[in-house]
């Protein structure tokens, strides 16, 4: 049925760029798909991933470069189009209707009519338990969609897409909310599409289910292919450097990064001990203990849930098990205002989302997070924080018009330096630094670097969380490494090297059984 | 970054500032030459008398408008003032029995009660704040008239009506307490830590959960408040027109706070309060009114002209935002 006429590529992606205002996403990148190849697409955050599938599936339309679909021209003027054309893109979040039958919503738009135009409800029914069937999804096709668990309502959805003549399917993360059992019935659905020829772009993280199920990688980074091929040639240590960036031959000793390095922590007791970290398909069982004057960096891939720990720490994220202590006081879960009572501090990685507050001054942003320090009975002592950001602002270089200039007009650099003043304003016993220079400009990376470096000298415990490899592994004392939210490994001394981080990302066996 | 500064013709960066300008001083320069206007054209605006009627009518809105700028920091909205206002001038004849006392405060808990339905329903229900004020602003004022039993009073305890027509110093007392109230609401914003989270929430909701903020209580908070402020307005009201009329109290009040508040130069997005501007933006629409009025033009082209304002401040802020 959608089998090419002819041999060759099923897609063809030539020489595609795209820009926003100015800024390179991809830089001539060219990705081939045979009939039935189930092709991997992987790479760290703004690799260009996202859009990549957004041309592909109609959503952008390249700047330069050109489509063919089965030898065609494809040119796209919406998802719609592309659609039609047999390009079904299965998302996270899942477009279909909660409150509709599973049967209806696989057949919604084309349900088998009665001669009057009523719905031939038997007919779907049947239908549709056919359709299911054929990609060993069992469920009850009558019941309303919401009804059914998050893996089961993706596998409706993916079976929607695939069922109205798909040609390629994009899969985005389909895996990251599913239990083990339902990843088995998902591949079962990959290879079923493999068998009919239909092609199957598959982005995720984990390496085991792209070893598991894909014949060809593409790797992304900074917008342009660094790596394409047959993955059952490439070995998971040079997938996971090029993913990273870190070339494997070419790991420098020392250099670049301001960090001193060796705080001598070792026999102290931790100021902050995570026990047992636990939240649904995002972290297993993960613990973390952090000395006073240690930097502990967390390693691992980009969704291996680096971020989830720090917030669970900072009890910003709803856990179903699992407790911190900070200095032997065990914090309420899931309350970030008594984490920064105990003296957590969280630097977050989204800097403009979630963490400055651009319609107000500096000053104003510095003060937030220590108010309640700074004032008495509700009114605020603005001597007390003229004087505390007046030395944030010089200790940490802040380069403003003045205390009252906006913060959203700083560069990014002094932005994230107000947060950390922000944070330090608070007197925290740990800092956890959720990609600290992510961002900012290299002056200003090397004096943040400088600065944690020198926090950890004053007894601070510091929780660094970095996609740089090198950042990690000269700020850290010792680096934990997390993989699809478990604790895979821990690395420190001679053992902390790039290459090691490396290492245990790939050999660490995967959590999916 | 700034090549591409360099790279953007400057008359349009001089538009982002200009409109920037308008922003925060735009009302200010409009009501002067309101003024200027008038003084020119209106027989006897320039008397003592005028002046009088002018703020006296204004100062219910100035107080409404103040509970309205602070709900408006936090990036919500409360369309139930009018009704709370209904709800006010309702319950205190009830209580006029028991002394003036007694009266004023329960009108005045009947906005708490009020701001607490909408507050909770917004801070910890998770309803957006124009559905959750949505529903009293329609339901209020049907309780109002319950409790009214449906009728229009007449109110005669002399104490009540001496809040609504005597003076201090020569200033009408409605004024006095419109004056008070914008010293004790600019603390509040600048001094507070209340003020302080309230445009920090509104500024980035995410952020300041993150920095331990107790969002939800600031959100309670600032229904309450703005409910109490609507209670306060209905109470001078009541004793102005000397009357609990809970059918017509306050009606499109919500339209004319929002209006005064935005045009005043307060984001709708949230992120800021400007105290001085809303007085300034109610002014603006009391001057316009009372001028069209005064030259014997239609009310509904002072709406009309009311309509021209609002658009032109949105556009100064969007064009000003984008900066």
């Amino acid at each position: 049925m959608s089998v090419p006429d002819e041999e060759g590529p099923l897609l063809e992606v030539s020489g595609v760029v795209k820009r926003f205002t100015g800024v390179l996403a991809l830089d001539r990148v060219s990705l081939e798909l045979a009939p039935g190849e189930v092709h991997a697409l992987v790479g760290e955050n703004g690799a260009g991933k996202s859009t990549l599938i957004k041309v592909i599936t109609g959503v952008y339309r390249p700047d330069e470069g050109t489509m063919r679909l089965a030898g065609r021209p494809a040119e796209f003027a919406g998802p719609l189009e592309a659609q039609r054309a047999g390009i079904q893109a299965v998302h996270q979040e899942i477009g279909l209707v909660p409150a509709l039958s599973v049967a209806r919503n696989l057949l919604l738009g084309r349900e088998p009519r009665r001669r009057f135009g009523t719905l031939d409800v038997g007919r779907m029914h049947r239908e549709a338990g056919e359709i299911l069937a054929s990609y060993g999804i069992d469920v009850d096709v009558r019941r309303p969609l919401r009804s059914l668990g998050v893996g089961v309502q993706q596998m409706v959805a993916l079976a929607r897409a695939v069922s109205v003549d798909a040609r390629v399917v994009v899969m985005d993360e389909p895996t990251s909310s599913l239990e083990p059992r339902e990843v088995e019935t998902l591949f079962g659905v990959v290879r079923r599409l493999r068998e009919r020829a239909v092609s199957v772009i598959y982005v995720s993280h984990r390496l085991d289910e792209l070893y598991r199920i894909c014949d060809g990688v593409t790797v992304l980074r900074d917008g342009r292919v660094v790596h394409q091929g047959p993955l059952a040639e490439l070995d998971r240590l040079r997938l996971v450097s090029l993913m990273l960036g870190r070339p494997v031959a070419d790991v420098r000793q020392g250099g670049v990064t301001r960090f001193s390095g060796g705080h001598d922590a070792a026999r102290e007791t931790p100021v902050v001990e995570a026990s047992g970290l636990t939240r649904r398909h995002v972290l297993d069982d993960v613990s973390v203990a952090i000395r006073p004057g240690e930097v502990v960096g967390l390693g691992g891939l980009l969704g291996a849930g680096r971020t989830e720990t720090a917030k669970a720490i900072a009890g910003a994220l709803p856990l179903d098990g699992g407790r911190v202590t900070v200095a032997g006081t065990p914090l309420r879960r899931g309350s970030a205002a008594a984490a920064i009572r105990a003296g957590v501090a969280l630097l977050p990685e989204d800097r403009k989302a979630e963490g400055v507050i651009g319609t107000l001054s500096v000053r104003e942003n510095i003060a937030l997070a220590a108010l309640p320090r700074l004032s008495r009975a509700g009114l605020v002592s603005e001597a007390r924080i003229d004087r505390i950001v007046d030395t944030f602002m010089r200790r940490l270089r802040i380069k403003a018009a003045g205390p009252h200039q906006r913060v959203a007009e700083l560069s990014g650099g002094n932005q994230q330096k107000v947060l950390l003043a922000r944070w330090l304003a608070t007197e925290p016993k740990i800092l956890l630094l959720d990609e600290p220079t992510r961002g900012i400009d290299v002056g200003a990376k090397a004096e943040v670097q400088a600065l944690i470096d020198e926090l950890a000298e004053d007894g601070l415990g510091v929780l660094l969380i970095s996609a740089d490899l090198e950042e990690l592994v000269e700020g850290s004392d010792r680096v934990v490494v997390l993989k699809d939210g478990a604790v895979v490994g821990e690395l420190s001394g001679g053992d902390l090297t790039e290459e090691r981080v490396m290492t245990t990302i790939a050999d660490a066996g995967g959590g999916t059984p | 970054m700034t090549t591409e500064t360099a790279a953007v013709p400057a008359s349009r960066f001089d538009r982002a500032r200009l409109l920037a300008w308008l922003q925060d001083y735009g009302v200010y320069a409009a009501i002067a030459a309101l003024i200027l206007v008038n003084i020119a054209i209106t027989p006897r605006f320039l008397t003592l008398e005028n002046l009088r009627t002018q703020l006296v009518q204004v100062a219910p809105v100035v107080i409404v408008s103040f509970g309205m700028a602070l709900v408006i920091g936090t990036e919500g909205v409360d369309l139930s003032v009018g009704s709370v206002m209904a709800l006010t001038t309702a319950l205190i004849p009830l209580y006029l029995g028991y002394g003036v006392v007694p009266a004023v405060v329960a009108g005045l808990l009947g906005g708490v009660a009020v701001g607490l339905v909408n507050g909770s329903l917004v801070a910890f229900v998770g309803v957006q704040p124009i559905v959750a004020t949505l529903a009293l602003f329609v339901g209020g004022r049907g309780i109002a008239l319950v409790v009214a039993g449906g009728q229009l009073k007449d109110v005669h305890d002399q104490t009540l009506l001496d809040l609504g027509s005597s003076s201090l110093a020569g200033i009408p007392l409605p004024v006095v307490v419109a004056a008070v109230l914008t010293v004790v609401v600019m603390a509040v914003v600048r001094r507070t830590t209340f003020g302080r989270r309230l445009v920090a929430i509104g500024g980035n909701r995410t952020a300041s959960e993150l920095s331990g903020l107790p969002v939800r209580r600031v959100l309670l908070l600032v229904y309450v408040v703005s409910g109490l402020l609507a209670a306060v307005a209905g109470t001078l009201a009541t004793a102005r027109l000397q009357a609990s009329d809970p059918s017509s109290l306050g009606l499109l009040m919500e339209l004319s706070a929002i209006t005064a508040v935005v045009v005043g130069g307060t984001p709708l997005n949230g992120g800021r309060v400007r105290v001085l501007g809303t007085v300034a933006g109610a002014l603006l629409i009391q001057l316009v009114r009372a001028t069209l009025i005064k030259h014997d033009l239609a009310d509904s082209i002072a709406q009309m002209v009311q309509a021209v304002i609002i658009l032109a401040a949105v556009y100064a802020a969007r064009g000003a935002g984008r900066r």
